[in-house]
């Protein structure tokens, strides 16, 4: 395929792929908004006006960085393991298997898919926080660099697992067991200044940590950990990632036999 | 001379249960050819490694001089896929899914719309475009399947199965198109259940069981193998006895219709002079059974009874 056939290929799949999470807007944009708003309105408004001030910002301002980190998170990922799964399960991801795209237009169509599910959500949290708070944009790249960054980094995690999962609750294990914790856990409602400083160390192996901080940063010009190394893991985790999504492709592991 | 489709020493094993066991297979480029087996023959599996669902464990395919180990892209390129079962997404409606298909092989979306239109009016699902898959009818899910694997208008196209449950009439349809598909130059390959469709439509057929080739050869000389063809019929006044007809084993059925088997290289004309002797006035005659079937299960039996492929 010459280049021109293979945007033609990667297009047609980003387009599916949006295509399929509009069609079932209330299943993919809608509860987002609706979790989140829950959260600004109790954790912010109400629980958040007794907490006081978080590292120099009222509690509101302080969680709504990472309210929105945690929609792009969940929803990226959500996107394609949801998508791929199914498409296995239907068996019509053949039609992809039979075509001459190559993995890796494969691979890159998805990740766009999610990546754009994720940013969608992600500004449907952020209009939704201009009802709560006023945002201020300390550093505007380095804002949308995590949030993209993060958002292909958990896209290619939901295509790994969408090609390991052989039934659907494979689907859903690690979101619940592994994402959810590690969100919650990682500075998305709190600074981890406030912790002991055992759990301080601890918290500093979680990766969502790295991500909600360098985005926090781009907002309100705050971290409790370093920036750059914030994007160097989050970079190293996508070549990584990337790396083995593409070796389990070439292996046809989950969709060959 | 390049073939559309050759597989050399073709082997799949699944798990110690060796599924394919050394296939070599040609296919020419124009022909109409038919893979036929009983259930688990290695049909699919065959089927399935020349359109990349299953990965080989040992041997070569090649599509159109493209070996699909060093250059699968450019084999892809040539090959259309109709599976047994339906794999497109239910809740796509018709249109997106040719479409879509098209995308994926490179075709902007203007001329995969022109394309697609094409088909479906061809293949009587224009009417159903907009329509989600989910609720097609299973002819029209057949048609679909065919529409998508035409698209990108492939020079070899594969059909597992095409027309299983599919009723007489869309059945006759279908083998016009593919008929017509064919001489205007695609190569076709199908696998099917359905001998007279084989004998019908195809000019080349390989028989495989036990995931070896029982036969590869043309449908003619496949044919010339039956050392005797049966004809069934119906005398004027139905018979309670069979009538001893000279050089010829004869039968009576409990309509009062004779069997009569005729040896390959006999002349019919004998049959009928016997039968007057007899004094026998025949209104209609017709072939027993499909030729194509008696062989296909007495080569199988063989098979099964040498223990081939064991």
């Amino acid at each position: 395929m010459n280049r021109s056939a293979l945007w033609t290929a990667f297009a047609t799949i980003v387009i599916r792929e949006i295509r399929r999470f509009t069609r079932i807007w209330p299943q993919t944009m809608v509860p987002p908004a609706v979790t989140m708003t829950l959260y600004f309105i109790i954790f912010g408004s109400l629980i958040g006006s007794r907490i006081g001030e978080m590292e120099g910002f009222d509690y509101m301002s302080f969680i709504v960085p990472g309210l929105i980190m945690m929609s792009v998170i969940t929803n990226s990922y959500a996107n394609v393991v949801s998508s791929f799964f199914s498409m296995k399960f239907q068996r019509s991801v053949e039609e992809l298997l039979v075509s001459p795209v190559p993995n890796a237009v494969i691979l890159a169509g998805y990740v766009a898919g999610g990546v754009a599910r994720g940013i969608g959500v992600g500004l449907i949290v952020t209009l939704l926080s201009l009802a709560f708070t006023q945002l201020q944009i300390h550093n505007l790249p380095l804002m949308v660099l995590t949030v993209v960054l993060t958002a292909i980094l958990f896209s290619l995690g939901g295509f790994i697992n969408a090609l390991l999962a052989t039934k659907f609750d494979d689907i859903s294990i690690v979101p619940t067991f592994v994402l959810t914790p590690l969100t919650y856990l990682g500075g998305v409602f709190y600074s981890i200044q406030l912790l002991p400083e055992f759990w301080q160390g601890v918290s500093m192996v979680n990766p969502i940590l790295y991500m909600v901080n360098a985005f926090r940063f781009g907002i309100l010009g705050i971290s409790d950990v370093n920036v750059y190394l914030s994007l160097i893991m989050i970079f190293a985790f996508i070549v990584l990632l990337s790396a083995v999504a593409l070796v389990m492709l070439g292996r046809g592991k989950g969709i060959r036999h | 001379m390049t073939y559309a489709l050759e597989i050399s020493a073709l082997e799949k094993t699944y798990g110690g249960v060796r599924a394919l066991d050394g296939i070599d297979l040609q296919v020419e480029q124009g022909d109409f050819f038919a893979l036929l087996g009983p259930n688990g023959a290695g049909k699919s599996t065959t089927l399935g490694i020349v359109s990349s669902l299953v990965n080989k464990t040992a041997g070569r395919v090649r599509i159109f001089g493209h070996d699909i180990d060093t250059e699968l892209s450019a084999a892809k390129m040539h090959l259309g896929v109709v599976p047994q079962e339906f794999n497109f997404n239910q809740f796509e409606k018709v249109i997106d899914i040719v479409v879509t298909q098209a995308g994926y092989y490179g075709i902007p979306r203007g001329q995969a719309l022109v394309n697609a239109d094409a088909l479906l009016h061809e293949l009587g699902l224009w009417d159903k475009r907009d329509v989600p898959s989910r609720m097609l009818s299973g002819g029209m899910k057949r048609r679909l399947m065919i529409a998508r694997a035409l698209v990108h208008k492939p020079r070899l196209l594969i059909l597992d199965e095409p027309t299983a449950g599919v009723d007489i009439e869309l059945r006759r349809s279908m083998w016009g198109f593919l008929e017509a598909m064919n001489r205007q130059g695609t190569t076709i390959i199908l696998t099917t259940h359905y001998l007279e469709e084989a004998e019908a439509l195809c000019r080349n057929i390989a028989i495989i069981d036990k995931g070896r080739i029982l036969q590869n050869t043309s449908k003619r000389a496949l044919l010339r193998q039956l050392q005797v063809e049966t004809f069934i019929l119906d005398p004027d006044t139905p018979l309670a006895v069979a009538p001893v007809l000279a050089g010829f084993d004869v039968r009576c059925d409990a309509d009062g219709h004779l069997e009569v088997d005729v040896p390959k290289g006999r002349p019919i004309n004998t049959l009928f002079h016997e039968l007057d002797k007899a004094g026998v006035q025949v209104n209609s005659m017709r072939t027993k059974a499909n030729r194509l079937e008696e062989l296909f299960v007495r080569l199988v039996e063989s098979n099964s009874q040498t223990g081939g492929g064991q």
